[in-house]
């Protein structure tokens, strides 16, 4: 399955990434509407690890793991693996324990704006999209989606 | 900073755009902006921008632009803003001035008063997309004696040539003014375009012995990086005497840049500015230029050409006439108009002469001698574009080094803060945070862009012209004419004014 990569000597910290995975969830036609409104209302599922000043950056965001811990986890049947190895949420059945949040390796599950669900990156196949948004905007090609 | 210096270029940011995602602050090496808590908005401070326009590309909602500060002194034809500062400056610093990137002052750019002919009725135009087009160039000297052996069959005596696929090569930016990355991406496009990337002064960092068929390595005055893999490695070996950035001094790398990478590659301490000597101490004459030649040539069994760099200067057709004749293969002009990673101001700014006027004198020159076939021509210093290159090769040259131009399809915006080594592009920069800025996979692919299409681009200009090979076209003066030019530029230049028939 292709999954999201990112190579940590491309990864240049802009946090660009957070920002267009935000707008490609937001459902909004123009970025510059997420002013004030990103973090609170709209909260990215990716997330660049590094300091501010750190040499070293790196976008994380869920690996689709094998045995997801997150898919064994969760008590409402929320969670799920698709045939082609996608870890899917069903925000219907999600009952936000944040069990997942708790056990997830990688903190790439984060309880939704509404604190009412988790959340999680789904390749942008849940939103008008259609690829991954951090993918296509990324300046450095750090973040790339493919078959490994 | 100097109080007395108000900041030349100003941020303005959109407030209605603006979504404070901090990019801009993440990405500016020069500290310009930053997110204020008190205010929970974005501030810049101006002062310190140095309109490189990373900002501007990174920003998601294109809310900043960069504009000439209006804020002036009172209005002066005789002391421009410019010369005020640069008094100001010095006043405060007490040093030379350093600037950076090509020389930026407003002389005539030759090229820029040439047009270029067509066919028309009589001699018909050629279609490269239908007939066969070429821009095959071999460097090195021609000048050999037919030989037949004992059977009649001919001996093989040709020095060593250098084979182009388009008349372009990258010219001389060495490791240490230039990133690892930025390398890497000039190497692996040179490799897969058929052409050549040049090490500048720099030495070859181990890394890149991989792409030595497509390497030309220089040995400078200061002979950083010289030794005897390095030469063995190379395609070719450039002596390089002059730059057209700054003729008559030497290579300046600021200390800063100087890495442990750098200062292993350079074998150079690390930390210390590298000043390349002015001359090289042991030429003092054109028989002193034949000995390092003969004894690079000797070192490297006969096996590669050897190209001798000058920065034009106002004799020099006489100096590539004595080059000539010292056993180069190929003679490198590099126009006052070349870039640099460092040079003093007044130096780039005011030394040495157009490229253009160079070309045209020392092909003159070197026909009237009878030795234009024992040297190849390679010019260079602010070419362009693709028709800038076609107008040099009419005029004489052999080839053409691109340095700027490759520069800026790697993102340089032409901010001459070269010097400084906070590069926010990833390309004049050792900062290990910002290197990371240019991937080489982008900047070789967008190379290779570039040279292709100025590939075709040339062949449009040629098949105009009715001509199919490049050969066909060098020294063709007469497909050249001026626009605008007196009766004495016209005369150098060798052309006829646009008007005038053959």
């Amino acid at each position: 399955m292709k999954r999201i990569y990112v190579n940590e000597d491309r990864c240049i910290g802009c946090h660009l990434c957070e920002w267009e995975c935000a707008f490609a969830n937001s459902g909004l036609d123009k970025m510059f509407k997420l002013k004030g409104r990103f973090g609170s209302e709209f909260v990215p599922r990716i997330q660049v690890e590094g300091g501010e000043k750190s040499d070293i950056n790196f976008a994380v965001n869920c690996r689709h793991c094998t045995g997801a811990v997150c898919v064994q986890s969760c008590i409402a049947g929320a969670l799920s693996k698709t045939d082609e190895g996608m870890v899917v949420i069903d925000r219907e059945k999600c009952v936000g324990c944040f069990t997942c949040v708790l056990v997830c390796p990688f903190g790439a599950i984060m309880p939704a704006a509404d604190g009412k669900a988790a959340q999680k990156c789904m390749l942008c196949t849940d939103n008008s999209v259609g690829e991954p948004n951090c993918v296509k905007y990324c300046p450095n090609d750090a973040i790339v989606y493919e078959e490994r | 900073m100097d109080i007395f210096i108000p900041s030349e270029y100003e941020v303005v940011r959109n407030p209605d755009l603006c979504i404070g995602c901090r990019v801009c602050e993440r990405q500016c090496s020069n500290e310009v902006h930053k997110f204020d808590k008190d205010l929970n908005k974005m501030i810049a401070d101006s002062r310190k921008c140095v309109n490189c326009h990373r900002c501007v590309c990174l920003c998601p909602t294109g809310a900043i632009k960069i504009v000439k500060n209006p804020d002036t002194y009172r209005l002066n034809s005789n002391w421009p803003q410019q010369t005020m500062n640069e008094v100001y400056r010095q006043a405060n610093s007490g040093g030379v001035l350093l600037s950076s990137m090509g020389n930026p002052n407003d002389y005539p750019v030759y090229f820029n008063k040439i047009l270029v002919n067509a066919s028309q009725v009589t001699n018909p135009p050629i279609d490269p997309l239908r007939e066969p087009m070429e821009t095959v160039v071999y460097l090195g000297k021609k000048d050999v004696e037919l030989k037949r052996d004992i059977n009649g069959k001919l001996v093989d005596n040709l020095p060593p040539q250098l084979k182009l696929s388009v008349p372009i090569m990258f010219s001389a930016m060495s490791y240490g003014s230039i990133s690892y990355n930025a390398h890497e991406a000039l190497a692996r496009a040179a490799e897969e375009l058929g052409i050549y990337y040049n090490t500048g002064e720099g030495g070859l960092h181990r890394d890149f012995y991989k792409y030595s068929k497509n390497t030309i390595v220089q040995v400078a005055s200061g002979r950083f990086g010289v030794h005897a893999d390095y030469l063995a490695a190379a395609a070719a070996i450039e002596i390089k005497m002059g730059q057209g950035a700054k003729p008559g001094i030497g290579g300046h790398l600021p200390g800063m840049k100087i890495s442990d990478e750098v200062s292993k590659t350079r074998m150079i301490p690390k930390g210390i500015d590298a000043i390349s000597p002015a001359p090289h101490h042991d030429i003092y004459s054109i028989e002193d230029l034949r000995q390092l030649i003969y004894t690079l040539k000797e070192a490297t069994a006969y096996s590669k050409p050897v190209i001798v760099k000058v920065a034009a200067v106002h004799n020099v057709a006489a100096i590539a006439s004595g080059i000539a004749r010292s056993g180069a293969d190929i003679i490198a002009i590099d126009g006052f108009r070349g870039g640099t990673g460092a040079a003093p101001t007044r130096i780039r700014d005011n030394v040495g002469i157009p490229i253009e006027l160079a070309l045209a004198q020392v092909d003159e020159r070197l026909r009237q001698e009878g030795i234009r076939d024992s040297v190849s021509v390679v010019v260079a210093g602010s070419i362009h574009s693709s028709a800038d290159v076609v107008k040099a090769i009419a005029l004489g040259a052999d080839a053409c080094y691109i340095g700027t131009a490759a520069l800026l399809a790697l993102g340089c915006h032409l901010c001459r803060s070269c010097h400084t080594g906070k590069c926010n592009w990833g390309i004049a920069t050792q900062r290990a945070d910002l290197v990371k800025r240019l991937n080489p996979d982008i900047g070789y692919k967008r190379l290779v862009n570039m040279i292709t299409a100025w590939g075709h681009e040339i062949q449009e200009m040629m098949g105009g012209m009715g001509i199919n090979s490049i050969e066909a076209l060098r020294g063709n003066r007469l497909m050249l004419r001026g626009v605008g030019l007196n009766e004495t530029e016209l005369k150098i230049l060798g052309i006829h004014h646009a008007g005038e028939s053959m």
